[in-house]
Protein backbone atom coordinates (compact mmCIF):
# COMPACT_ATOMS: atom_id res chain seq x y z
CA UNK A 1 0.00 0.00 0.00
CA UNK A 2 1.73 3.45 -0.75
CA UNK A 3 0.36 6.40 0.77
CA UNK A 4 2.24 9.57 1.40
CA UNK A 5 3.04 11.13 4.51
CA UNK A 6 -0.18 13.65 4.84
CA UNK A 7 -2.63 10.85 3.96
CA UNK A 8 -1.19 8.43 6.77
CA UNK A 9 -1.44 11.34 8.74
CA UNK A 10 -5.15 12.03 7.61
CA UNK A 11 -5.81 8.35 8.65
CA UNK A 12 -4.35 8.56 12.18
CA UNK A 13 -6.08 11.56 12.67
CA UNK A 14 -9.11 10.56 11.96
CA UNK A 15 -9.04 7.74 14.22
CA UNK A 16 -8.30 9.69 16.99
CA UNK A 17 -11.00 12.35 16.78
CA UNK A 18 -12.84 8.99 16.71
CA UNK A 19 -11.61 7.33 19.76
CA UNK A 20 -10.37 10.28 22.06
CA UNK A 21 -13.24 12.37 21.00
CA UNK A 22 -10.92 15.40 20.15
CA UNK A 23 -11.26 18.11 17.52
CA UNK A 24 -9.38 17.41 14.59
CA UNK A 25 -7.51 21.05 14.95
CA UNK A 26 -6.24 19.21 18.03
CA UNK A 27 -4.11 16.28 16.72
CA UNK A 28 -0.61 17.56 15.45
CA UNK A 29 2.24 15.60 14.86
CA UNK A 30 3.70 17.51 18.19
CA UNK A 31 0.55 16.55 20.29
CA UNK A 32 1.43 13.56 23.03
CA UNK A 33 -1.51 10.74 23.19
CA UNK A 34 -1.71 10.86 26.72
CA UNK A 35 -0.91 14.60 27.85
CA UNK A 36 -2.26 16.34 24.57
CA UNK A 37 -5.07 14.36 23.74
CA UNK A 38 -6.14 12.75 26.60
CA UNK A 39 -5.36 9.06 26.03
CA UNK A 40 -5.77 6.68 28.71
CA UNK A 41 -4.98 3.20 29.00
CA UNK A 42 -8.51 1.66 27.55
CA UNK A 43 -8.00 3.87 24.63
CA UNK A 44 -4.76 2.31 23.51
CA UNK A 45 -6.49 -0.71 23.08
CA UNK A 46 -9.43 1.67 20.86
CA UNK A 47 -6.74 3.18 18.84
CA UNK A 48 -4.79 0.03 18.24
CA UNK A 49 -8.35 -1.22 16.79
CA UNK A 50 -8.39 1.94 14.59
CA UNK A 51 -5.54 1.76 13.21
CA UNK A 52 -6.19 -1.52 12.15
CA UNK A 53 -8.84 -1.38 10.22
CA UNK A 54 -8.03 2.30 8.94
CA UNK A 55 -4.42 0.79 7.46
CA UNK A 56 -5.36 -3.08 7.26
CA UNK A 57 -2.30 -3.83 9.76
CA UNK A 58 -1.88 -6.25 12.60
CA UNK A 59 -0.07 -3.77 15.39
CA UNK A 60 1.10 -6.76 18.08
CA UNK A 61 1.34 -5.40 21.96
CA UNK A 62 4.27 -5.11 22.43
CA UNK A 63 5.11 -3.43 19.52
CA UNK A 64 3.56 -0.21 20.55
CA UNK A 65 3.64 -0.74 24.54
CA UNK A 66 7.22 -2.00 25.25
CA UNK A 67 6.34 -2.80 28.85
CA UNK A 68 8.82 -6.17 28.67
CA UNK A 69 11.34 -3.94 28.45
CA UNK A 70 10.20 -1.45 31.09
CA UNK A 71 9.96 -3.90 33.76
CA UNK A 72 12.80 -5.75 33.23
CA UNK A 73 15.85 -5.51 35.45
CA UNK A 74 18.44 -5.85 33.36
CA UNK A 75 17.26 -2.12 31.43
CA UNK A 76 15.84 -0.52 34.43
CA UNK A 77 17.26 0.79 37.86
CA UNK A 78 16.14 3.10 40.19
CA UNK A 79 12.98 3.49 38.00
CA UNK A 80 15.09 5.00 35.00
CA UNK A 81 15.86 3.18 32.00
CA UNK A 82 19.69 2.10 31.74
CA UNK A 83 21.74 3.02 28.52
CA UNK A 84 21.32 -0.70 27.47
CA UNK A 85 17.30 -0.11 27.77
CA UNK A 86 17.79 2.84 25.96
CA UNK A 87 19.14 1.00 23.39
CA UNK A 88 16.85 -1.87 23.12
CA UNK A 89 13.85 1.11 22.94
CA UNK A 90 15.49 2.79 20.33
CA UNK A 91 15.87 -0.71 18.45
CA UNK A 92 12.23 -1.79 19.38
CA UNK A 93 10.88 1.66 18.37
CA UNK A 94 12.71 3.25 15.33
CA UNK A 95 9.97 5.33 14.38
CA UNK A 96 9.95 6.87 17.98
CA UNK A 97 11.40 10.36 18.96
CA UNK A 98 13.09 9.18 22.38
CA UNK A 99 15.57 12.07 22.33
CA UNK A 100 13.59 13.83 25.07
CA UNK A 101 12.89 10.73 26.99
CA UNK A 102 16.88 10.14 26.51
CA UNK A 103 17.53 13.37 28.62
CA UNK A 104 15.92 12.23 32.02
CA UNK A 105 14.52 8.46 31.03
CA UNK A 106 12.47 8.06 33.96
CA UNK A 107 10.08 5.02 33.32
CA UNK A 108 7.41 6.51 35.05
CA UNK A 109 7.39 9.09 32.25
CA UNK A 110 7.48 7.05 29.02
CA UNK A 111 3.69 6.73 29.49
CA UNK A 112 3.29 10.42 27.58
CA UNK A 113 6.08 10.10 24.98
CA UNK A 114 4.02 9.67 22.49
CA UNK A 115 2.84 11.42 19.62
CA UNK A 116 1.03 11.71 16.89
CA UNK A 117 4.35 11.97 14.45
CA UNK A 118 5.64 8.87 16.16
CA UNK A 119 2.07 7.33 15.44
CA UNK A 120 2.09 8.49 11.84
CA UNK A 121 5.98 6.67 11.71
CA UNK A 122 4.84 3.20 13.10
CA UNK A 123 2.34 2.95 11.14
CA UNK A 124 4.72 3.69 7.76
CA UNK A 125 6.50 1.75 9.08
CA UNK A 126 3.92 -1.01 9.18
CA UNK A 127 2.76 -0.11 6.00
CA UNK A 128 6.40 -0.28 4.35
CA UNK A 129 7.08 -3.86 5.77
CA UNK B 1 -34.53 -9.02 40.30
CA UNK B 2 -32.16 -10.81 37.17
CA UNK B 3 -29.86 -8.37 35.37
CA UNK B 4 -30.65 -9.74 32.12
CA UNK B 5 -31.47 -7.52 29.29
CA UNK B 6 -31.79 -10.43 26.62
CA UNK B 7 -35.03 -12.36 26.97
CA UNK B 8 -33.92 -14.96 24.42
CA UNK B 9 -31.35 -16.27 22.05
CA UNK B 10 -32.79 -16.45 18.24
CA UNK B 11 -29.57 -16.87 16.61
CA UNK B 12 -25.74 -17.66 17.35
CA UNK B 13 -22.82 -18.47 15.13
CA UNK B 14 -19.50 -18.82 17.07
CA UNK B 15 -17.22 -16.36 16.20
CA UNK B 16 -19.52 -14.26 13.68
CA UNK B 17 -22.93 -13.04 15.04
CA UNK B 18 -25.61 -13.72 17.47
CA UNK B 19 -29.30 -12.11 17.71
CA UNK B 20 -31.78 -11.91 20.62
CA UNK B 21 -34.91 -10.08 21.79
CA UNK B 22 -36.04 -8.42 24.55
CA UNK B 23 -39.50 -7.77 25.48
CA UNK B 24 -40.01 -4.09 27.01
CA UNK B 25 -42.79 -4.24 30.04
CA UNK B 26 -44.05 -1.77 32.42
CA UNK B 27 -42.85 -4.15 34.96
CA UNK B 28 -39.62 -3.32 35.19
CA UNK B 29 -38.00 -1.73 37.84
CA UNK B 30 -35.53 -0.16 35.17
CA UNK B 31 -38.44 1.53 33.47
CA UNK B 32 -40.71 3.75 37.12
CA UNK B 33 -38.16 5.90 37.61
CA UNK B 34 -36.79 6.34 34.24
CA UNK B 35 -39.30 8.65 32.69
CA UNK B 36 -42.64 8.30 34.60
CA UNK B 37 -45.02 10.01 32.53
CA UNK B 38 -43.22 8.16 29.38
CA UNK B 39 -42.80 4.59 29.68
CA UNK B 40 -39.28 3.76 28.25
CA UNK B 41 -36.23 1.83 28.27
CA UNK B 42 -33.16 3.76 29.56
CA UNK B 43 -31.25 4.03 26.24
CA UNK B 44 -28.13 2.87 28.23
CA UNK B 45 -29.54 -0.45 29.32
CA UNK B 46 -30.16 -1.29 25.03
CA UNK B 47 -26.24 -0.90 25.53
CA UNK B 48 -26.19 -2.92 28.51
CA UNK B 49 -28.15 -5.71 26.17
CA UNK B 50 -26.32 -5.40 23.30
CA UNK B 51 -22.85 -6.25 25.81
CA UNK B 52 -24.72 -9.12 26.89
CA UNK B 53 -25.47 -10.00 23.79
CA UNK B 54 -22.00 -9.68 22.33
CA UNK B 55 -20.45 -10.61 25.60
CA UNK B 56 -21.55 -13.93 25.00
CA UNK B 57 -19.99 -14.07 21.54
CA UNK B 58 -16.99 -13.28 22.49
CA UNK B 59 -16.20 -15.16 25.50
CA UNK B 60 -17.47 -18.12 23.34
CA UNK B 61 -15.30 -17.23 20.78
CA UNK B 62 -12.24 -17.78 23.52
CA UNK B 63 -13.89 -20.89 24.77
CA UNK B 64 -15.15 -19.28 27.76
CA UNK B 65 -11.21 -18.79 29.03
CA UNK B 66 -11.17 -15.32 29.36
CA UNK B 67 -12.84 -12.22 31.12
CA UNK B 68 -14.27 -9.91 28.96
CA UNK B 69 -15.47 -6.44 30.49
CA UNK B 70 -17.62 -3.59 28.18
CA UNK B 71 -14.33 -1.42 28.35
CA UNK B 72 -15.79 1.71 25.67
CA UNK B 73 -19.05 2.67 23.90
CA UNK B 74 -17.38 4.06 20.79
CA UNK B 75 -20.81 5.77 19.12
CA UNK B 76 -24.66 5.12 20.23
CA UNK B 77 -27.20 6.48 17.97
CA UNK B 78 -30.64 6.26 19.18
CA UNK B 79 -33.41 6.73 16.44
CA UNK B 80 -36.74 6.88 18.57
CA UNK B 81 -37.87 5.71 22.27
CA UNK B 82 -38.02 1.73 22.98
CA UNK B 83 -41.54 1.71 25.19
CA UNK B 84 -42.96 -0.77 27.15
CA UNK B 85 -44.71 -3.22 24.84
CA UNK B 86 -42.12 -3.24 22.05
CA UNK B 87 -40.14 -6.05 21.50
CA UNK B 88 -36.28 -5.25 20.69
CA UNK B 89 -34.51 -7.11 18.19
CA UNK B 90 -30.83 -6.89 18.69
CA UNK B 91 -28.21 -8.24 16.75
CA UNK B 92 -23.98 -8.35 17.31
CA UNK B 93 -21.54 -8.46 15.02
CA UNK B 94 -17.90 -9.79 16.09
CA UNK B 95 -15.80 -6.89 14.52
CA UNK B 96 -12.44 -7.33 15.18
CA UNK B 97 -10.44 -9.33 17.77
CA UNK B 98 -7.08 -8.89 19.08
CA UNK B 99 -5.20 -10.55 22.01
CA UNK B 100 -6.52 -8.05 24.52
CA UNK B 101 -9.99 -7.62 23.54
CA UNK B 102 -12.61 -7.46 20.73
CA UNK B 103 -14.76 -5.13 19.16
CA UNK B 104 -18.45 -5.26 17.48
CA UNK B 105 -20.78 -3.72 15.87
CA UNK B 106 -24.14 -3.66 17.03
CA UNK B 107 -27.54 -3.26 16.22
CA UNK B 108 -31.65 -2.99 18.02
CA UNK B 109 -34.81 -3.15 15.39
CA UNK B 110 -38.14 -2.51 16.71
CA UNK B 111 -40.82 -3.11 14.28
CA UNK B 112 -38.23 -3.82 11.81
CA UNK B 113 -37.10 -0.70 11.96
CA UNK B 114 -33.41 0.73 13.14
CA UNK B 115 -33.81 1.57 16.78
CA UNK B 116 -30.25 2.18 17.40
CA UNK B 117 -26.78 1.17 16.40
CA UNK B 118 -24.10 0.70 19.06
CA UNK B 119 -20.49 0.10 18.26
CA UNK B 120 -19.37 -1.71 21.50
CA UNK B 121 -15.35 -2.48 22.60
CA UNK B 122 -14.53 -5.38 24.80
CA UNK B 123 -11.67 -5.26 26.99
CA UNK B 124 -9.64 -9.11 28.71
CA UNK B 125 -8.59 -8.19 32.29
CA UNK B 126 -5.70 -9.93 33.03
CA UNK B 127 -5.35 -12.00 36.16
CA UNK B 128 -5.31 -10.37 39.13
CA UNK B 129 -6.37 -7.06 36.89
CA UNK B 130 -9.35 -5.48 38.87
CA UNK B 131 -10.43 -8.95 40.39
CA UNK B 132 -8.82 -12.06 40.86
CA UNK B 133 -10.68 -15.24 39.49
CA UNK B 134 -13.80 -16.15 37.26
CA UNK B 135 -16.18 -12.93 37.39
CA UNK B 136 -19.21 -15.63 37.59
CA UNK B 137 -19.82 -18.33 40.16
CA UNK B 138 -19.33 -22.07 38.73
CA UNK B 139 -22.30 -22.94 36.66
CA UNK B 140 -23.87 -19.13 37.09
CA UNK B 141 -23.12 -18.38 33.55
CA UNK B 142 -24.09 -21.82 32.12
CA UNK B 143 -27.93 -20.99 34.09
CA UNK B 144 -28.11 -17.79 32.91
CA UNK B 145 -27.48 -18.64 29.15
CA UNK B 146 -30.00 -22.04 29.14
CA UNK B 147 -32.42 -19.95 30.25
CA UNK B 148 -32.03 -17.46 27.29
CA UNK B 149 -32.08 -20.63 24.99
CA UNK B 150 -28.65 -20.01 23.68
CA UNK B 151 -28.22 -23.60 23.69
CA UNK B 152 -31.20 -24.14 21.67
CA UNK B 153 -29.73 -22.13 18.51
CA UNK B 154 -26.12 -21.76 19.04
CA UNK B 155 -23.69 -23.57 16.60
CA UNK B 156 -20.15 -23.19 15.34
CA UNK B 157 -19.19 -21.97 12.17
CA UNK B 158 -20.26 -25.21 10.42
CA UNK B 159 -23.43 -24.93 11.61
CA UNK B 160 -22.65 -28.25 14.32
CA UNK B 161 -23.74 -27.82 18.19
CA UNK B 162 -21.19 -26.20 20.34
CA UNK B 163 -19.28 -28.55 21.98
CA UNK B 164 -19.29 -29.07 26.13
CA UNK B 165 -17.30 -26.27 27.61
CA UNK B 166 -15.90 -26.88 30.61
CA UNK B 167 -15.46 -23.13 31.88
CA UNK B 168 -18.99 -22.45 31.48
Amino acid sequence: MALSEEEIFSKVQESLVDALGVDDDEVTNDATLVGDLGAESIDFLDIVFKLEKAFGITIPREELSPEDILTNNQYVSDGAVTADGMAELKRRMPWADLSKFEQNPRVQDFGNLLTVGDLCRYVGSKIGE
Amino acid sequence: MRWLWIDRFTEFVSGSHARGFKNVTLAEEAIDDYSPSFPMLPPTLIIESLAQLGGVLILEHFNFEKRAVLAKVGKATYHFPARTGDRLDYHVQLDAVQDDGATLIGTCHCDGKLQANVDLMFAFLEEGQIVDGPLYKPGDLNAMLRLMNFFHVAVDADGNPLPHYKNL
